[in-house]
């Protein structure tokens, strides 16, 4: 498979073209912009958290447009971070971090990972990184109650 | 009169080589070289063109036999930089067809020539209230300048509006004048777009009104010739590094009595005539406005890419880049949800489009993985994109250098987008 198909993962495009928890909510717990002025991408990002004692995630939904690799990162993380804890988010943000940039090896993380996986092969595209992590990082700044406009540039 | 004759002779004397752009890309060493396996084909000259040996190499013989810091000095390599910075002056008003050597102003770019000319300009002939005309289409450098001086003064900006094909709309220019208006600036060239504007009837409307104008040549003196007394502009700002110069060195053209009556722009040595901590005389122009030691080496580089340029007939290369621009478009036009935004009657080098839904950044990755590089983005003309509610464009951009082979490279790099996007 070349890089191209590497990075542009059915997956990835599936999830560009039809972005899925791709709306407003209202009544978040929590909402953050993520903007990149130099490509573009510009996202806002809602959280809504569950009513147990560690304030599970229960819903994370977004609006917005960019490239295919942030609309389809912001997608499979919103899917993929409902019912997870605000310590557990944490910990896939690094981890999703450290695979984008090459730092660690999906192979080796491959079934925590489940379809975030499909971006490791960003790391070969170090320009893409940032659209990438712009969903990862303003979720992030959502929940550790950031309020300025976040950006990976 | 003398002068005048002693100029056109030099000027056709100059064509020595009939145009080939086979022959042109042997000159630029940066092309032939592979990107991820794949032959480059560089489409990207609007944000900077490649550089020919001979700018390269007269940039390296200056730095390993000339070099030294310019005027002032009485040593041999001092008097050598010297005639080689003035010389580069020199080719410069030749280039532009300037009347003199004191209208040219060296500056780091295009960007610093209009923040020359809004911060010396604005700071004693912009008041409150006063209007400063640009264009729905100028680069940001064009744009964001005149806004600080409006914030400075409390003048107001007022936009010549476009039409959806990115044509200015010239009736519509007519109407924003009036006795507050101070100033326009227009771009020669669209970066975003590719259009050809229509200055020298800008110039006349504006001048009708005694109103000067700033020609924002960043993106037309690489692809047409440039005569600033046939255009009768008051202030010409170019950049060398979009005509096969080096980067970091532009100028400002300026009539003579603008200049003059202009304040410094920034102060430091090479300004001055005397300095005492009470008063300082300022020196003539154009060293008025060259504080600080100037990029001695960039000027060569920009004189060997004026000398470069000045083997061949311009309009040759600007009828050859034209042909090439259509032919790509009409081919790239082809394809199903393929848009081209930017289909002005007059356009120069720059082929902007989108392709189906598919965002330019992730076009611009999948060419480059072709080894096609073009640019994706707002190309820094954000209020473009506004007008056609788009966030960004791909670019592909002409030069002297591309041929019908690197159209088709474009072309099977569409195809492959539209085969990943499938």
């Amino acid at each position: 498979m070349d890089e191209i198909r590497e990075l542009y993962q059915e997956v990835i495009l599936d999830h560009n073209k039809n972005p899925r928890n791709f709306h407003v909510m209202e009544n978040a717990d929590a909402e953050l912009e993520g903007y990149n002025p130099l490509c573009g991408d510009h996202y806002t990002f809602y959280v809504r958290y569950d009513d147990s004692e560690t304030k599970r995630i229960a819903e994370v939904s977004f609006t917005g447009n960019g490239c295919a690799i942030s609309k389809a990162s912001a997608s499979i993380m919103s899917a993929f971070i409902k019912g997870k804890t605000k310590d557990e988010a944490e910990h896939y943000f690094n981890l999703f971090h450290d695979i984008v940039v090459g730092k660690k090896s999906a192979a080796d993380h491959i079934e925590e990972l489940g379809k975030l996986a499909a971006f490791a092969g960003v790391s070969e595209f170090p320009m893409r990184v940032k659209c990438a992590t712009l969903p990862w990082h303003t979720l992030h700044g959502a929940i550790t109650g950031e309020d300025t406009t976040i950006s990976t540039e | 009169m003398a002068r005048e004759i002693m100029e056109s002779v030099h000027a056709t004397s100059h064509v020595q080589r009939s145009f080939d752009p086979v022959t042109v890309r042997a000159d630029f060493p940066a092309l032939h070289q592979d990107v991820h396996g794949k032959p480059l084909v560089y489409l990207d000259t609007a944000a900077s063109s490649q550089k020919p040996n001979a700018v390269i190499d007269a940039m390296t013989d200056f730095y390993r036999n000339d070099y030294s810091n310019v005027h002032r000095g009485v040593h041999l390599l001092s008097q050598r930089a010297t005639d080689l910075y003035e010389g580069a002056r020199s080719a410069v008003r030749r280039f532009i067809n300037a009347r003199n050597d004191r209208e040219i102003v060296f500056t780091r770019g295009t960007t610093e020539a209009i923040n020359l000319v809004s911060r010396s300009y604005g700071r004693d002939h912009i008041k409150e209230g006063d209007e400063i005309i640009i264009s729905a289409m100028e680069h940001h450098a064009n744009i964001v300048p005149w806004q600080m001086i409006r914030d400075m003064t409390g003048a107001n900006l007022r936009i010549i509006p476009m039409n959806d094909d990115g044509e200015l709309l010239i009736d519509e220019y007519k109407k924003l004048f009036n006795d507050r208006t101070k100033m326009v600036a227009v771009v020669h060239v669209s970066n975003a777009l590719g259009t050809i504007n229509p200055v020298k009837e800008m110039i006349e409307i504006a001048h009708s009104w005694d109103v000067p104008v700033l020609v924002d040549g960043a993106q037309s003196t690489p692809h047409m010739s440039i005569d600033v007394q046939d255009l009768d502009c008051d202030f010409f700002a170019f950049s060398a590094h979009k005509m096969y110069g080096p980067t970091g060195i532009g100028v400002l053209y300026g009539k003579e009595e603008l200049l003059e009556i202009l304040p410094p722009y920034q102060g430091g040595g090479d300004m001055i005539l005397s300095v005492t901590f009470e008063k300082t005389l300022y020196n003539e122009i154009p060293n008025k406005f060259e504080a600080g030691t100037p990029n001695i080496a960039g000027a060569v580089g920009l004189k060997a890419a004026i000398d470069y340029l000045s083997q061949f007939d311009l309009d040759e290369i600007a009828r050859y880049e034209s042909e090439l621009l259509q032919s790509a478009t009409e081919r790239v036009k082809e394809f199903t949800g393929l848009t081209v935004v930017g289909n002005a009657a007059q356009k120069a080098s720059v082929l902007s489009f989108l392709l189906c839904a598919v965002h330019p950044h992730d076009i611009g990755t999948i060419f480059d993985q072709k080894g096609v590089a073009i640019r994706a983005g707002h190309h820094c003309a954000q209020p473009v994109m506004q007008r056609f509610s788009i966030p960004a464009t791909a670019r592909a951009s002409f030069a002297m250098y591309n041929t019908t082979d690197d159209v088709d490279r474009l072309i099977d790099a569409i195809e492959y987008v539209l085969e990943v996007f499938s």
